[in-house]
C-alpha cells in the first residue's frame, strides 16, 4: 500500500507530461473531475460504468452443454474498485471477459456508460478492449519476446499505425518508462519476461494494461499466481490507482483477505450473483 | 508495428522455420542455375547456327534449282534495299562421300555445298570454324603447306591433341606420293603383270574450265596456274590437288582410347564424292576430291553433314549450266542483313515478292526451328518441376506455420485482448511468410549465382567427389559450361518463390486470425 502511495506524486507527473503531449485532458476528464470521491465511499450519485443485464453463458464440450453465467445483473459505478469473488469454476472469470468484450454473452446485454457494447462489430470491440479497457491476468500475459518496456508499449503500437507510432515514438516511451517507473520497475525496463520475477512481471502487465489510459481496469486473479507479499504490493498498486486516479477497477478473485481491500465485494455462486 | 517487431522477433528466434526456408533458398538456387546453364547454351548454339547460317536463306524446290542467280539477287536486292548487307549463291546438293581407310572404302551421307568462297565468307562467319589460320583469314579451296591447328582452337592446349595434323596439307600429301610410288615400284618388281600405275598418266579432270580455284601450290611453296594441261601432262599427286574441299570435322574425326583425336582422313588426302546430276532422271556422278581444311562449327549436326566445294565445278558436273547462254543455275541465295534488321518483316516482304510455289524464304531461326522450340521446351518443363520443388518448400513453410500458430497461440490471445484485430494478427504471420520468402530466395540468389559464377570449379568439385566427368569439354565443345544471367527470368524466379511463402502462410495466418480470444489465452 505504502509503495504505491509513494508514488501518487509521480502520478501526477505523468498526467501533465501527457496532456502537454498534446493529448485532451478530456479524455481522461471524467476521473479527474471524481478524483476526491474516489475510495471506500463512492457516491449512489456517481454515474453506472459498466452495467450488465441478465448475462448468459453456456459452454459447449462436445455434447454437453455447461451453462456458465445463468443471469448475471451487475452495476459498476465510475471510481469504484469491485471484487467479485466465488468458487473456481462458478464463472467469475467469464464474466470479466464479456465485461471486457473478450467473448460475447448468448444472452443480455452489457452497457459501457449507457452504450450497449456487448453487439458491437468485432473492430469496435478490439478498439474498446485497446483504449477504455485494461486487462491483468493471473499469468501475466507478457509476450516472450518483447522486453518489459516493449511489452509496456504494445498497446500503443497495435493503437497506432506505423508511422502514427514511430512520429510519437519518444512520446510514447517516456510514458512506457514512468509507468514502469510507478511500479517500481525503472530499472528493469531491457529485461525479458523470462528474467523477471512472477511479481515484477504482474506489475509490468499493470503498466502496460495503464499504458493507453483505460477508463476500467480489469484484473483477473491478479494476485493468483503470487506470493503473498508480492500479492498483496500489486493489490497496493491497485489500491493507489483506484483512489489517486479514480479508476474503475475491477478484480476476479478468490481469495476472501485479497477481495476485502476492495470497495465493494460480489459473490458469484453457480452462475448467479449472490 | 508490433507486427514487423514481432515477424522479425520470431525470424531471429524461430530456427527452425529457417530450415523450411532452406528448401526455398535450394530451389531458387537451383532455379537460377539451370536458367543460366539453359539460357547458355540456347545463346551460344544460336550464335552458332546463326554464325553457320545466313540471316536469310532464299531456297529454290528441289535439285535443279532455279536459273540467273544475278536476275534474283538484283530483284532480291531491289525488295530488300538498303537493309541488305551482302548475298551469295549457293547449290546444295545430298551426296555420299567415299575415303579409303587401309584397305576399305568409307562412305558417308553428307550434305553437298557448292559456294563461293569469296561471298560466302561475307554472309555467314564459315571461315572462323576453318582449322587454317590463312583459311580463318582468307578461306580457299588450295591446299595448304601445314599450319594447321594441332589443338582445338578455342579450348587450347588441354583440348585433346589432334595426331596426324602436324602433317597435314601438302607434306601429307607427298609423303602419300612417295608412298604410293614405292608401293608402285614394289608391284612393278614383284609381279611386272600386275603392275598398272592407277594414278601415272591421268588427265587433268577439270581441263574443260577455266576458274581460278584450279592453283595448287608447287613444294617450293610457288602458286602455279594450272590452265588448261595437255592430256600427255603428267599427273603428278605430290605437287597437283584435285578441287579442294573443305569436309566436316566430325567426318574425318575419330576417338582415340585416351581421348585424343584420330583421323580417317586428313588435308592433303583424296576423296571421292558421289552426287546425282540436275537432270531428269538424276543420274549419279563421282568427282574426285582434295581435302584440303576441316570445318568444325561445334554443331555436331553441321560437322557431319557438310562438304563444302567451289560452286562453279559443282554446277558444272551437275549440269546446272546452260550450254547456249552459259547461265548456271542455283540452288539458294544466301542473305545477310544488317544487324538489327527485323528478319522476320524481311522474309515476309520476300515471301510477298516470290511466289511460294517456286520458292522457300526462311530466317536461321525457321531453319532451326525445331531445335529450338526442343530446348525451350527442356527449359519450361525443368522450369515447372523446379517450381514444383519451391512448392514443395511451400507445403514445408505451410506445417511450420502451423506449429508457430499453434506454439504462439498463447502470444496470438494476449495481442488479441490488447486490442490487436484480427487482420493485424494475419499481417504478422503473412509478413513473417514473405520474410522468409524473400530471405529464402535472397540467400538462394547469392547462392545461385556464385554457382553460376564459378559453376566450373563447382563441375570440377562434383568430378572429383563422384569420379565421373560431369561435362566433358569434347563432347559439348565448351571449354566452359556457358552460362547467361537473365535478370528478367531471375525477377520471376524470386517472385515467384515469395509468393509460394506468402501463399503457403496464408492458411495458418487464417487460423491465427480467428483463434479466438478466450479460448487462446487459455491455452497451454
Amino acid at each position: 500500500m505504502s509503495s504505491g502511495m509513494s508514488h501518487s506524486a509521480s502520478d501526477t507527473t505523468v498526467r501533465k507530461t501527457s496532456s502537454s503531449n498534446g493529448r485532451t485532458v478530456a479524455e481522461s476528464g471524467v476521473q479527474i473531475s471524481n478524483i476526491w470521491k474516489a475510495g471506500d465511499n463512492v457516491s449512489q450519485e456517481s454515474k453506472v460504468q459498466i452495467a450488465a443485464r441478465a448475462l448468459h453463458k453456456k459452454y459447449h464440450k462436445g455434447s454437453n452443454v455447461i451453462p456458465v453465467l445463468r443471469g448475471v445483473d451487475i452495476e459498476i459505478r465510475e471510481g469504484e474498485f469491485l471484487a467479485i469473488v466465488g468458487q473456481s469454476g462458478c464463472g467469475k472469470s467469464t464474466l470479466l471477459h464479456l465485461l471486457g468484450t473478450l467473448d460475447r454473452p448468448d444472452e443480455g446485454e452489457i452497457y459501457l456508460a449507457d452504450n450497449r457494447i456487448d453487439n458491437l462489430s468485432a473492430g469496435a470491440r478490439d478498439r474498446l478492449r485497446n483504449e477504455t479497457f485494461g486487462l491483468i491476468f493471473q499469468f501475466y500475459h507478457l509476450l516472450p519476446e518483447f522486453a518489459a518496456l516493449g511489452n509496456v508499449l504494445l498497446p500503443l503500437m497495435i493503437r497506432h499505425g506505423l508511422f502514427g507510432y514511430l512520429r510519437q515514438r519518444h512520446a510514447f516511451r517516456e510514458r512506457a518508462k514512468d509507468l514502469l517507473d510507478k511500479v517500481q520497475l525503472g530499472h528493469r525496463l531491457k529485461h525479458k519476461p523470462c528474467e523477471l520475477s512472477g511479481g515484477e512481471m504482474q506489475r509490468t502487465a499493470i503498466a502496460r494494461a495503464l499504458v493507453n489510459r483505460p477508463k476500467v481496469l480489469l484484473a483477473d486473479e491478479p494476485t493468483g499466481n503470487l506470493d503473498r507479499a508480492a500479492g498483496q504490493e500489486i493489490i497496493g498498486i491497485l489500491r493507489n490507482l483506484n483512489t489517486t486516479e479514480n479508476l474503475t477497477i475491477v478484480m476476479v478473485t478468490h481469495d476472501e483477505n485479497i477481495a476485502q481491500q476492495a470497495d465493494r465485494t460480489v459473490r458469484l455462486v453457480e452462475g448467479r450473483i449472490e | 508495428m508490433y507486427k514487423l517487431i514481432l515477424c522479425w522477433r520470431y525470424l531471429q528466434t524461430r530456427y527452425i522455420a529457417l530450415a523450411s526456408v532452406i528448401s526455398v533458398t535450394l530451389g531458387v538456387a537451383t532455379l537460377i542455375v539451370v536458367n543460366s546453364v539453359m539460357s547458355g547454351f540456347t545463346h551460344e548454339m544460336q550464335y552458332r547456327i546463326h554464325g553457320i547460317l545466313s540471316d536469310l536463306v532464299f531456297d529454290g524446290h528441289g535439285l535443279e534449282g532455279f536459273s540467273d542467280s544475278r536476275w534474283h539477287m538484283e530483284r532480291i536486292r531491289k525488295i530488300v534495299g538498303d537493309d541488305l548487307q551482302a548475298m551469295t549463291p549457293t547449290v546444295h546438293v545430298p551426296a555420299m562421300l567415299n575415303y579409303r581407310v587401309g584397305q576399305r572404302w568409307v562412305h558417308r551421307q553428307v550434305n553437298f555445298i557448292g559456294i563461293d568462297v569469296e561471298t560466302y565468307a561475307q554472309v555467314s562467319d564459315c571461315a572462323n570454324y576453318l582449322q587454317h589460320f590463312q583459311n580463318r583469314v582468307k578461306p580457299s579451296f588450295q591446299l595448304r603447306e601445314g599450319g594447321y591447328d594441332l589443338h582445338d582452337r578455342e579450348l587450347g592446349e588441354e583440348s585433346p591433341y589432334r595426331h596426324g595434323m602436324e602433317m597435314a596439307g601438302w607434306p601429307h600429301r607427298r609423303r602419300l606420293a612417295a608412298d604410293e610410288k614405292a608401293w608402285l615400284a614394289a608391284q612393278k618388281k614383284n609381279a611386272p603383270q600386275l603392275a598398272v600405275p592407277q594414278q601415272v598418266g591421268r588427265a587433268d579432270p577439270f581441263s574443260g574450265i577455266n576458274t581460278p580455284l584450279r592453283a595448287a601450290e608447287s613444294e617450293e611453296g610457288v602458286v602455279q596456274k594450272w590452265g588448261p594441261v595437255s592430256k600427255s601432262q603428267v599427273y603428278d599427286k605430290a605437287t597437283q590437288q584435285e578441287t579442294g574441299v573443305i569436309i566436316g570435322y566430325a567426318l574425318a574425326q575419330v576417338l582415340g582410347h585416351e581421348g585424343d583425336h584420330y583421323f580417317l582422313v586428313l588435308p592433303g588426302d583424296d576423296v571421292k564424292l558421289t552426287f546425282p546430276t540436275a537432270g531428269t532422271p538424276p543420274k549419279a556422278v563421282s568427282g574426285s576430291f582434295t581435302v584440303v581444311d576441316f570445318y568444325q562449327s561445334k554443331m555436331s549436326e553441321y560437322d557431319s553433314a557438310f562438304v563444302f566445294a567451289p560452286i562453279a565445278k559443282l554446277q558444272e558436273m551437275r549440269g546446272m549450266i546452260d550450254p547456249t547462254t552459259g547461265i548456271a543455275n542455283v540452288n539458294s541465295i544466301q542473305i545477310k542483313l544488317r544487324e538489327g534488321v527485323n528478319l522476320e518483316a524481311v522474309r515476309d516482304k520476300l515471301r510477298a515478292a516470290f511466289p511460294p510455289e517456286l520458292y522457300a524464304i526462311s530466317t536461321w531461326r525457321d531453319k532451326q526451328g525445331p531445335l529450338l522450340a526442343a530446348v525451350q521446351m527442356e527449359t519450361a518443363i525443368l522450369n515447372i518441376l523446379l517450381f514444383l520443388i519451391i512448392a514443395v518448400a511451400g507445403f514445408g513453410i505451410l506445417a511450420i506455420f502451423f506449429m508457430i500458430v499453434v506454439e504462439k497461440t498463447k502470444d496470438i490471445g494476449i495481442l488479441k485482448s490488447l486490442g490487436a484485430s484480427g487482420s493485424g494478427v494475419m499481417t504478422i504471420f503473412l509478413a513473417y511468410g514473405l520474410l522468409l520468402g524473400s530471405v529464402g530466395s535472397g540467400a538462394g540468389l547469392v547462392l545461385g549465382l556464385l554457382i553460376v559464377r564459378n559453376i566450373d570449379s563447382v563441375r570440377r568439385g562434383v568430378e572429383w567427389v563422384s569420379g565421373q566427368p560431369v561435362f566433358d569439354p569434347s563432347i559439348y565443345y565448351f571449354q566452359q559450361i556457358p552460362t547467361l544471367v537473365d535478370p528478367q527470368m531471375i525477377a520471376w524466379v524470386i517472385a515467384g518463390a515469395m509468393a509460394i511463402a506468402v501463399i503457403a502462410s496464408v492458411l495458418p495466418a487464417l487460423r491465427a486470425a480467428r483463434l479466438h480470444p478466450v479460448e487462446a489465452l487459455r491455452y497451454e
